[in-house]
């Protein structure tokens, strides 16, 4: 692991990692600079240079406003950064993210996704955990799916989507949704179908062309005689990459 | 990157934090002045108990009373770590190189300085009551104190690793100290106590800390109560730290 032998050499290990736990871990009565400094002490650093990287870290993360004020008075936005910045203290090649921009207003996680642009930039290999699907499409060149304790999918963005391919179509039917899935399953233009979780009578269906299979999907629905209420289309996401790999919706299981 | 440079490391963080806290520093100063305040003054009036002590009441008292703060003291440690446990605090201390061993003499060096300097005010406040002071006596019942507050210490870091909930630690802390306390002879002496009671009481430790601690206030040190005193919380604060170092390690793979 970062060119260290994990089990004899895990000094060295802990050396060139950083990590950033969801809950952060700021003292709530220390001011940002001090937990700097100390975390620098941490990792073997004088104490002239731990203060000097504290230093740096707090312009880098726009936080040399508050840096002498108790952490407990920083907004989430503000504390989440100083708990990245404890991460980065001795500069690791590897540093682990756990889901970084939960809790965060839309602003702050437009800025911690910068920080991470800005890391990878500069050489580092940041490990991110979320439960957001978009930040994992924005901020990752190989995303892994993990599905209860199992990596499910794994590759780029493109290629996860590229799996669910052509296009989503959503319906709304009038009626027994189970009856209208076993109309469409034996159709040679629907690749797969995935009942809704939220809504008891809508359905998702794979298809390659969105656009020629609306009025089939009619078609055959009616033939069946069975009402389509609404039909909407979409690109796929990685919310239907995680749908077709889990038949769970992550949002759902948040929920 | 050796045990003695971060456990000052450590220390330094905890202390600065302590002291920056004008509540915490003042409760702190307080709570010893009060016990004496408070409840010194009964043993006066309590027949039989003056002549326990050359010197009266106080020259009894003080010395249990600095035993009495140690155990207390064994609360608090334990609580913060649970808070600093849940809060991810810790954690982040964890995946850095620092020695573990450090991580905890840091900590438990903090509690050590805190406790030493509580038991001094409760000297120096005695003393108009009429403590009378014995130097060499004084400074190694200090040092008693010390070793009591490391084992105290250590012994609520093992527990608090152990438990992880600031409600049961609560709960576990007070009912094994009210024996530990009532059994050990700081409030009224053992020798009062029926037969059962006092085999009972010779079973704790602390028993054990108290008659050294008022020996050393009498003037007596080269005496076995002294060094009985010494090793039975010498010993058990070795096995403590052995215990404590052993949870915070397992605590962090």
């Amino acid at each position: 692991m970062v060119g260290a032998d994990l089990h004899h050499e895990p000094r060295k290990v802990r050396q060139r990692i950083g990590y950033v736990g969801q809950q952060g871990g700021a003292d709530h009565s220390i001011s940002g600079r001090s937990e700097l400094a100390f975390q620098g002490l941490l990792y073997g650093m004088s104490r002239p240079d731990a203060l000097r990287r504290a230093t740096e870290l707090l312009a880098a993360f726009e936080l040399d406003a508050c840096a002498d004020r108790r952490t407990e008075t920083y907004s989430g936005g503000q504390r989440r950064r100083l708990d990245v910045a404890l991460g980065l203290v001795h500069l690791p090649s590897l540093l682990f993210l756990d889901e970084p921009t939960t809790g965060l207003d839309p602003q702050s996680r437009a800025r911690m996704w910068e920080e991470v642009r800005r890391l990878r930039a500069q050489g580092t290999t940041v490990f991110l955990t979320t439960h957001y699907l978009e930040e994992a499409d924005a901020l990752c060149d190989r995303l892994a799916i993990v599905d209860r304790g199992r990596i499910v999918s794994e590759g780029s963005p493109e290629e996860l989507k590229r799996e669910v391919a052509g296009d989503v179509v959503t319906l709304v039917v009038d009626g027994d949704r189970a009856a209208a899935a076993r109309l469409l399953s034996g159709q040679r233009f629907v690749r797969g179908q995935e009942p809704l979780d939220a809504d008891a009578d809508s359905l998702r269906v794979y298809v390659d062309h969105g656009r020629t299979a609306m009025p089939m999907i009619f078609r055959v629905l009616e033939g069946g005689g069975m009402a389509v209420r609404a039909i909407s289309m979409s690109r796929p996401s990685l919310d239907d990459v995680f749908l077709r790999r889990t038949g769970r919706s992550l949002r759902d299981e948040a929920a | 990157m050796g045990v003695a440079r971060d456990t000052v490391v450590v220390f330094r963080r905890y202390f600065r934090r302590s002291v920056t806290s004008p509540l915490l520093v003042s409760v702190s100063l307080i709570q010893p002045v009060l016990y004496l305040l408070l409840f010194a003054p009964l043993l006066g009036s309590v027949s039989g108990l003056s002549h326990l002590a050359p010197g009266g009441a106080y020259n009894w008292f003080v010395p249990g009373m600095m035993i009495q703060i140690a155990i207390f003291s064994i609360s608090s440690g334990g609580w913060s770590l649970i808070s600093e446990l849940r809060s991810g605090v810790l954690e982040r201390m964890w995946v850095t190189p620092v020695s573990r061993l450090g991580l905890l003499l840091g900590r438990v060096l903090r509690d050590i300085a805190t406790l030493v300097v509580q038991a001094a005010i409760i000297v120096v406040a005695a003393v108009p009551f009429g403590l009378t002071l014995r130097l060499p006596g004084l400074l190694i019942g200090f040092a008693l104190v010390a070793v009591l507050a490391l084992l105290m210490a250590s012994v609520s870091y093992a527990g608090a690793m152990r438990i992880r909930s600031e409600d049961t630690f609560g709960a576990v802390v007070f009912s094994a100290t009210l024996p530990l306390l009532l059994l050990s002879g700081v409030l009224l002496p053992m020798s009062l106590a029926p037969r059962w009671l006092q085999g009972l009481s010779d079973l704790n430790p602390l028993l054990y800390a108290v008659n050294a601690e008022r020996a050393l206030f009498a003037g007596t040190i080269a005496d076995a109560t002294v060094a009985t005193g010494f090793a039975v919380i010498g010993g058990l604060a070795v096995l403590s730290v052995a215990l404590a170092v052993r949870e915070f390690r397992q605590a962090m793979v």
